[in-house]
């Protein structure tokens, strides 16, 4: 049975509108004019226990409103969802216990002490056992190195650091479900991979389904098998991260390292990049085949590869397409 | 209950740790805090001794005793501002605290019954010097005392409620400073803080008599100076439960209310 399912799922807000400038402002006073705007627009997904999905759109895709309806911040304007056979917008206690949200843009810690003393402050609002406290406390702190980071103040702390923390606190009750919203935002690379890889350690051990939003593929391809693409308000795509790149990718990319890397070889394909050995060129998906086999009947190669586009390109053209699956 | 008591303590504990972290910023909180009383302080004495004896049956020695049991008064009932409220929901961080399993009411509750140890051990002294420079008359009895401590934690609590519930007016009003503004220029007049409640007409007693301000502030500095009956304490006592439930049952409704609009604000 799904753990999430989400069906025709709507969220309109209504939002303040004016013209610039003074006479504009005032006639705001007499007459306010509102717009409505759909930022979630009828989706309808599920997820199955211990799945990690992917959530992925651009700024305003409807992504955070998604994952707060789910979490129960926010009420639906229209459609049906279900976490854990719970309504979210119950806010039911036993609903609370069982999920966690991260948000990369806030904080949760109590800023001016350390992350232990608010861990603590968890343990008794979620009523966790002692022995069980102690064991995720100390589990976390073991699989994401913060031993010197939970005892400074949260104030001191860098953003990659704080973030450790906030995750560890988010999971200190051992969720079933676990949304995250940006983790890794405005992260350094060492710090993203870390982070990332906590989380799908964590999914691995505690079979804990995750809904995750990300700008960063990196963070999507290294944890998402699944990934469902957003744009608008409406579903674009929800499946197979490779089926995504099947589909939805128009060329490849072809690396041919040879002796002598200045020979032309325009005539095969768009040449992407060229240094002394090595020839990147761009080709369309349908010809991939043909290019390889004359590439290798053509010239003195020592090494070809055959690649898919990077996945923003094809997330853009998926966007570029607005194509609903 | 124990579970609560648990949260309680913890969050307590944390609140203890953050005051203690800045001491000097308390001590300077606690001291603009002791100008305001001083400045109503002198300038009553003052006029007290100007007009021979007293003013409005207060003399510069019961302004004195009024005034620095005004300073203790003042730090206990501080509670969570509207403005803070406003502030919570503008920049989003109330979305942390609904994911919790318990109403945020409670941690900021804890949180302020934990300050309130740190500003009434800050208070002592300050209270000492005051009562060295000002000479207060002051001899109650032991009910009195008892009733004074009651009351400002009664007061405390009632207050929190109250502000708690304005607080919430924020889900259907961005900016709602302006309406903060008027319960507050109103708790100064009518709740004894600017000047006791005896030297106002007495049209103006009986509205404050109405309102929950007075049993917020001036009921207890009342009750410790000697000038109320056990009659009127219980009726205090009963006014302040009155308006503690009020507020909770506007908390209780205005919340179910504000989380369904929670979402055009800083979600």
């Amino acid at each position: 049975m799904p753990v999430i399912q989400v069906f025709n799922l709507c969220k309109t807000f209504v939002v303040p509108e004016r013209e610039a400038g003074l006479r504009a402002a005032l006639g705001g006073l007499v007459r306010r004019k509102t717009r409505q705007v759909k930022a979630v627009d009828g989706i309808t997904f599920e997820v199955a226990p211990g799945e990690i999905v992917g959530f992925l759109g651009p700024n305003g895709a409807g992504k955070t409103t998604t994952l707060k309806m789910l979490s129960g911040l926010l009420y639906p304007t229209a459609g049906e969802m279900s976490v854990l056979g719970y309504i979210p917008t119950r806010r039911e206690k036993s609903f609370l216990r069982q999920i966690a949200l991260v948000m990369g843009q806030r904080n949760q810690l109590v800023w001016d002490i350390p992350a232990l003393d608010s861990f603590e402050l968890f343990r008794a609002i979620y009523h966790i056992p002692d022995a069980d406290f102690r064991r995720a406390r100390d589990e976390f702190i073991g699989l994401m190195e913060m031993r010197d980071i939970v005892h400074k103040p949260v104030r001191n702390l860098s953003l990659g650091e704080r973030m450790k923390a906030e995750i560890a606190a988010a999971l200190l009750h051992r969720p079933q479900v676990f949304f995250l919203d940006e983790p890794t935002i405005g992260l350094d690379v060492t710090m993203q991979r870390r982070i990332r890889a906590f989380i799908g350690e964590y999914n691995r051990r505690y079979g804990t389904t995750v809904l995750l939003t990300s700008h960063y593929m990196a963070d999507v391809v290294a944890l998402c098998r699944r990934v469902i693409v957003i744009h608008h308000g409406k579903i674009l795509f929800d499946g197979d991260l490779s089926r995504l790149i099947e589909r939805f990718s128009a060329y490849k990319t072809i690396v041919v390292t040879l002796d002598d890397g200045s020979v032309d070889l325009s005539a095969y394909g768009d040449v992407v990049s060229k240094d002394t050995t090595r020839v990147t060129l761009r080709v369309a998906k349908a010809d991939t085949s043909r290019v390889t086999a004359r590439l290798l009947a053509d010239l003195p190669i020592t090494d070809l590869t055959v690649e898919d586009p990077p996945i923003e390109e094809v997330i853009a053209r998926v966007f570029a397409q607005e194509r609903v699956e | 209950m124990k579970a609560l008591l648990d949260i309680y303590w913890t969050d307590f504990k944390n609140a203890l740790a953050v005051m203690f972290q800045y001491r000097v910023r308390q001590l300077f909180w606690l001291l603009g805090m002791i100008a305001e009383p001083v400045i109503y302080l002198v300038v009553w004495t003052t006029v007290a001794r100007a007009r021979g004896s007293e003013v409005g049956g207060y003399t510069a020695g019961e302004f004195a005793a009024y005034y620095i049991a005004w300073t203790l008064v003042r730090h206990m009932n501080i509670a969570l501002t509207p403005y803070a409220f406003e502030d919570r929901i503008r920049r989003g961080r109330l979305s942390a605290e609904l994911l919790r399993q318990l109403h945020p009411l409670h941690l900021d509750l804890a949180w302020f019954l934990g300050m309130k140890v740190v500003t009434f051990a800050l208070w002592l002294p300050i209270a000492a010097l005051l009562a060295l420079i000002f000479h207060p008359t002051l001899n109650p009895e032991l009910w009195q005392v008892v009733g004074f401590l009651i009351a400002l934690v009664t007061a405390f609590i009632m207050r929190f409620v109250i502000l708690w519930a304005l607080g919430l007016a924020t889900f259907w009003i961005t900016r709602v400073s302006a309406l903060f503004e008027l319960f507050f220029t109103a708790e100064l007049l009518l709740s004894g803080r600017l000047v006791p409640l005896s030297l106002l007409p007495g049209w103006a007693q009986q509205i404050a008599n109405l309102l929950p301000f007075r049993w917020v502030f001036g009921f207890q500095i009342e009750l410790l100076l000697g000038r109320l009956t056990p009659q009127e304490m219980v009726i205090g006592f009963a006014a302040q439960v009155f308006w503690f439930l009020f507020g909770l049952g506007m908390v209780h409704l205005l919340w179910r209310a504000g989380l369904r609009r929670y979402s055009a604000v800083g979600a």
